[in-house]
């Protein structure tokens, strides 16, 4: 009895029609906060946009959560960060979505990197003894206001495609967002300008395009290699290059201990600063030109105390 | 890069054919004047080939951004309104390269240990318990598919091997081959993703262990809408072959297992997953001489829940998972169904950024004589070097209900090499 009745249960649930999700608006999923908060700018109230891992954790280390299956669902347009960011997460959501409209090469799929300015992408033999690398270069490119310009014209033209009927005001939005982006930036190499060549340590590899659009030069990093843990010799030997170099700023990930970073600062006299790497990873980071905002202000703060300038 | 090569100098021939040949009348200016053409169109040439070649250099080298492609790539930053889309320089690297439909592949190594005594059920002292292989990629637009072979020691077995079809109406998630079956959660799971290095007691006792269900077959699942709960119901039909657990004797001898999940995300940081299963088929118990005289079967009715916590601003260095699961077996043997029960509950916490502790209760009474009770308690320590490795030791002290209590440390190294697979969750 109680068989056929859970069997009798499990039909009818196998049974019970699925909820139509569209509502006019487009549904539009991203990876990161970043992402949703550029194609926010690109969709405007056209589009409905769920962003999943948050701007405060470690992109690389999101758990892929069911509740992540159900919006990826619903998705219409699915913007990835790709270069390998979400490989520990994205395929089991990607597997279990049951869309076909937003699996990679379909029509609703946005890799985000596919036109934008990729640095550090290894040469030659490639393993693992090299830490975590990724093997078709950097992929927190969007940290640079040019890539998030092209960032946001790749989502206007995935839009467009989804909802040709919007095409005018997606580009009108774009054209907009391009405009303000460029204004903001004059703004920001006016406040880092007298900074330029200035050498500072990471603690990740989050920051080659943010460092290099600024003409900042990252000497060296917390982690010996990508994805590893600091190491006692490692440190070491970061505090004497830094002394060598008179280098006073560690710029850490709001997700990474601070303990050695801290360490860090305190042999060399120096400083730690918590940028934020992502929408969201702070709360004045609300939209993509107040990350940099934030970003820009926080550092050139910094970076005045220590040089002086 | 020979054919380009090539084609310049083609097309350098070309371009010094059509210079107008000095005539003999001609001033020595005029010569000079031909001379200057000629070097001008040899240097642009020059250029363009030198310009080719690096471009070509790093397509083949899959370097986008590295050495000549990437200063050439920079200028889009010089006028900001006006960045153009930026040639996708390197991607054409990996797309060029014939492996690029091979699957991803990988090998997971999984080396156990034993010292103590356990005279009931003794693991060997060194083991190389299992080497498992995977092979995944996506087949057509209509599916993708994936192969997990495990090879041990002696023999090499289909673990698991299916297609996955996405594209079916009804928004169905249907996989066909073989495939380990959803009940509860520790069945489905692949050795390198438990927390411990063995199973638990209730899962040897009443699952069928480390195969458990395991069986060619079909399997349907469908997300039941119910707003912001994640609610799935799955459906299996296996051919009825599982280790000791089930055995077809005859074509509609079938497996069939149902499973009910529902997860709910607490807050960002807190979830709680809850699922019921239910499996039936027939058992080995009344096969005499190959002839399956008795005709029993066995039903399973198991309940599992996982709570985890993970803060997400220090998600790579704490965390905590729950888990249980309760399990009654009815099974049919000469003499009389035995109805047995047992479960486990254990609770493993992340202290650092490559440390776990853990531990685990077991209770369970044997599947074919629900009179035995073992019960069991061990206390895990895992050390990740990094994320592709794994050290772990595990003090297990079990009171069997038939031979004399065991006391056993229990180590295991893991290691896996090839494609970076999907995190566990």
């Amino acid at each position: 009895m109680v068989i056929r009745t859970f069997k009798l249960i499990l039909l009818l649930l196998l049974g019970v029609p699925v909820v139509a999700s569209a509502q006019g608006k487009l549904n539009v999923v991203t990876t990161t906060e970043d992402l949703g908060a550029i194609a926010r700018e690109v969709g405007g109230d056209k589009v409905a946009v769920t962003a999943l891992a948050k701007g405060y954790q470690d992109p690389h280390f999101v758990d892929p959560k069911p509740s992540f299956i159900l919006a990826v669902s619903r998705a219409d347009v699915l913007i990835v960060v790709g270069r390998e960011l979400e490989l520990g997460w994205l395929p089991p959501l990607l597997s279990s979505s049951r869309n076909s409209t937003i699996q990679p090469g379909a029509k609703g799929y946005l890799d985000a990197s596919a036109n934008v300015r990729i640095l550090e992408i290894p040469t030659g033999q490639i393993t693992r003894a090299m830490g975590d690398v990724h093997p078709s270069g950097n992929p927190h490119y969007w940290l640079e206001p040019g890539n998030g310009r092209r960032i946001a014209q790749a989502i206007r033209d995935k839009l467009s495609e989804n909802a040709p009927a919007n095409a005018a005001f997606f580009a009108q939005r774009y054209a907009d967002f391009d405009m303000r982006l460029a204004a903001a930036e004059k703004r920001w190499d006016a406040t880092m300008a007298p900074y330029k060549g200035t050498k500072v340590v990471t603690y990740h590899r989050s920051w080659p395009n943010f460092m290099e659009r600024f003409g900042l030069d990252v000497m060296g990093y917390v982690e010996p290699k990508p994805g590893i843990p600091p190491s006692p010799s490692h440190t070491l030997e970061l505090i004497q290059d830094m002394k060598r170099q008179g280098v006073k700023l560690v710029v850490v990930e709001p997700y990474f201990d601070l303990k050695t970073p801290q360490a860090i600062a305190n042999q060399v006299d120096g400083k730690v600063l918590v940028l934020a790497p992502s929408v969201g990873g702070t709360k004045e980071a609300t939209d993509y030109i107040q990350l940099f905002e934030y970003d820009v202000n926080l550092l050139a703060g910094a970076l005045k105390q220590i040089t002086g300038k | 890069m020979r054919a380009t090569r090539f084609a310049c100098v083609a097309l350098m021939g070309v371009a010094l054919a059509m210079v107008p040949r000095p005539a003999l009348a001609q001033t020595a200016e005029q010569a000079q004047t031909i001379q200057q053409q000629i070097d001008q169109l040899r240097k642009e040439f020059g250029d363009r080939l030198a310009a080719l070649e690096a471009q070509l250099a790093g397509i083949q080298g899959g370097q986008a951004g590295g050495g000549a492609p990437q200063a050439a790539a920079t200028p889009a930053e010089a006028t900001p309104a006006q960045a153009a889309p930026l040639p996708a320089v390197g991607q054409g690297g990996a797309l060029a390269n014939s492996k690029v439909f091979n699957p991803d592949m990988a090998v997971i190594g999984d080396f156990l240990g034993a010292a103590g005594r356990n005279e009931v059920n003794p693991n060997p002292a060194l083991e190389m318990h299992e080497s498992e292989a995977s092979f995944q990629a996506v087949v057509d637009p209509y599916g993708r598919a994936d192969f997990f072979v495990s090879f041990g020691e002696e023999g090499v077995e289909l673990e698991e091997g299916f297609l996955t079809l996405t594209e079916l109406p009804g928004k169905l998630l249907t996989r066909v081959g073989r495939m380990r079956a959803a009940f509860g959660k520790v069945n489905g799971l692949h050795n390198h993703v438990l927390p411990w290095t063995d199973r638990p007691l209730v899962i040897n006792n009443l699952v069928g262990g480390e195969e458990g269900i395991d069986d060619a077959g079909i399997s349907v699942a469908r997300l039941i809408p119910a707003g912001t709960l994640f609610l799935e119901a799955t459906g299996q039909v296996f051919r009825g072959d599982s280790g000791e657990l089930f055995r077809s004797s005859k074509r509609g001898d079938l497996t069939y297992v149902g499973h009910l999940r529902a997860y709910h995300d607490i807050s960002e940081s807190t979830n709680v997953d809850l699922g019921v299963s239910y499996s039936s088929g027939h058992n080995p118990a009344g096969i005499v001489s190959d002839v399956d005289l008795g005709r029993f079967t066995t039903k399973l009715f198991g309940a599992d829940m996982t709570l985890r916590w993970r803060p997400l601003t220090r998600a790579i260095y704490h965390q905590f998972v729950g888990r249980s699961e309760i399990i009654w077996s009815d099974r049919g043997q000469f003499g009389g169904r035995q109805r047995s029960m047992g479960y486990y509950a254990s609770g493993d916490y992340q202290f650092a950024r490559r440390w776990f502790v853990g531990g685990r209760y077991d209770r369970s009474e044997r599947a074919d004589d629900a009179a035995l009770l073992d019960k069991g308690a061990s206390a895990v320590l895992t050390y990740w070097p990094s994320e592709f490795s794994q050290v772990r030791g595990q003090y297990r002290h079990i009171d069997y209900a038939d031979g004399p209590a065991a006391n056993e440390l229990l180590f295991q190294f893991q290691f896996s090499i090839g494609a970076h697979g999907a995190h566990p969750f």
